[in-house]
């Protein structure tokens, strides 16, 4: 007889629903006292270290319109490279500094925002250096899984030809889609990342 | 502790696909070109920690954690399972935040237009933190059922949504619980996204009669799989194994 795994099934993913803000930004939301303040609206502090950036970017739906009732969550490394995780061996990342954030996009305008920092280099499972990017989840009403993206950025242009992940991107022509570019908004550095979920230029998201 | 090998993939044929046209805002939301498959890097692997510390007394109790001028109506309940991996590993430390209507299907949110009444007691948002063996548990108000505008007289079930952090991003997930017995559940266009029975059945909380409480609360049952990890071949063993 054959032995068995004894493996469980992971619990199916459902949409999360137009009012995912109440569970998760309920203060936002306009649920006041229920908790102090809601999760990862802000990742970096005074004595954070690295270079202050801000991202922001809308969601396009297939016909161009902006999602308004989405959420995004990121995850990165600090300036130095170093995950804020207790999975991170190989330092000990800025106590300073989050490394997670979660913002609802603008109900009016589908905009999202995070003021962070420019993180540092990571290495792909075979030790080369990936480009620095930030790790996107976005969820909304619409989306039956989360969908997991990367943003780079632009004024990286020699790390981004060697990472190995945009690399493995065998339609070259989407790249790009990954790649937000550089100005400055109020005296900030400020990539501005659009994540399009269908058409042309759709987004590259990972199976990760 | 086998915490450092990457993740199993996920089972997409189990998990609904992005396009379902019975769900109807999901065609134009729906990526159309195929994932592209990653091995999980370090950026997948690690993901943030919640302390004990940020989570309030009364934030896994809905009945109290809104309630000003009295308590919420509805059927009291108390929703309780274990978060584990798909080695059957419990889950400590995981963040679990909930949300859900009131017991006339209204959720607070200016954006609701369905015309049941909002209950002035009742917020419909808590969270929680596993302990060491994976256990959770809230006390609420069991969710009505409300029409949703898809098709011209469609219906969700009484649902609660819940996201769930495990220990790396790769595991992040939202989902829905729906309650034992309950018809609607098999005519729901945002249910039967999951193409298996069995996957949508992992979704239905057990009605437990022996954990309810005397002339209080009913008890419903919801354990959470998230991900597992391979285990990682450490010099002569299999490290975790």
């Amino acid at each position: 007889m054959v032995q068995k795994l004894g493996q469980l099934k992971e619990t199916p993913s459902q949409t999360a629903g137009p009012y995912v803000h109440i569970g998760t930004t309920p203060n936002w939301a306009g649920i006041a006292g229920v908790w102090k303040e809601d999760l990862g609206l802000g990742l970096v502090g005074p004595e954070t270290r690295g270079e202050r950036i801000l991202v922001k970017g809308r969601i396009l739906d297939g016909g161009g319109t902006p999602l308004k009732d989405a959420l995004v969550e990121i995850w990165q490394a600090d300036a130095e490279g170093l995950y804020n995780s207790p999975q991170e061996r190989r330092g000990r990342a800025d106590p300073h500094f989050a490394g997670w954030g979660r913002q609802p996009v603008d109900g009016t305008t589908g905009e999202y925002r995070f003021e962070t920092v420019k993180p540092g280099r990571v290495p792909y499972r075979d030790g080369r250096l990936m480009a620095p990017h930030i790790t996107f989840w976005i969820v909304a009403r619409g989306i039956n899984i989360g969908l997991h993206t990367r943003m780079y950025f632009a004024d990286e242009e020699s790390a981004n030809a060697e990472c190995p992940v945009l690399a493995r991107i065998e339609h070259k022509v989407r790249v790009p889609t990954l790649i937000a570019p550089r100005a400055v908004e109020n005296g900030l550095p400020t990539y501005t990342f659009d994540i399009r979920l269908q058409g042309e230029k759709e987004t590259v998201f990972f199976d990760i | 502790m086998s915490d450092q090998g990457p993740f199993y993939h996920r089972d997409r044929s189990w998990h609904p696909p992005a396009f379902t046209p019975q769900y109807k805002t999901s065609v134009l939301r729906s990526p159309r070109y195929p994932l592209l498959s990653l091995d999980n890097t370090i950026s997948e692997m690690t993901g943030p920690v919640f302390s004990h510390d940020a989570i309030g007394p009364l934030d896994n109790d809905l009945i109290r954690n809104y309630a000003r001028t009295g308590e919420p109506i509805g059927p009291r309940i108390v929703v309780y399972g274990r978060v584990l991996d798909e080695n059957a590993r419990p889950v400590p430390g995981a963040l679990l935040e909930f949300w859900q209507a009131n017991a006339g299907g209204r959720y607070r949110h200016r954006k609701e237009s369905y015309l049941a009444p909002l209950d002035p007691n009742f917020g419909g948002c808590g969270r929680t933190i596993t302990d060491q063996e994976g256990r959770y548990w809230f006390r609420t108000i069991k969710p009505g059922p409300y029409p949703w505008p898809n098709g011209v007289n469609d219906w969700r079930p009484a649902h609660i949504h819940f996201s769930v952090f495990g220990h790396a991003f790769a595991q992040r997930l939202i989902t829905q619980m729906y309650f034992e017995g309950d018809p609607m559940i098999w005519q729901c266009p945002i249910v039967s996204t999951i193409p298996d029975k069995a996957a949508v059945e992992q979704l239905i909380a057990a009605l437990d009669r022996n954990n309810a409480i005397p002339m209080d609360a009913l008890a419903y049952k919801f354990d959470i799989v998230l991900r597992g990890r391979r285990s990682t071949p450490f010099e002569n063993r299999m490290e975790g194994n």
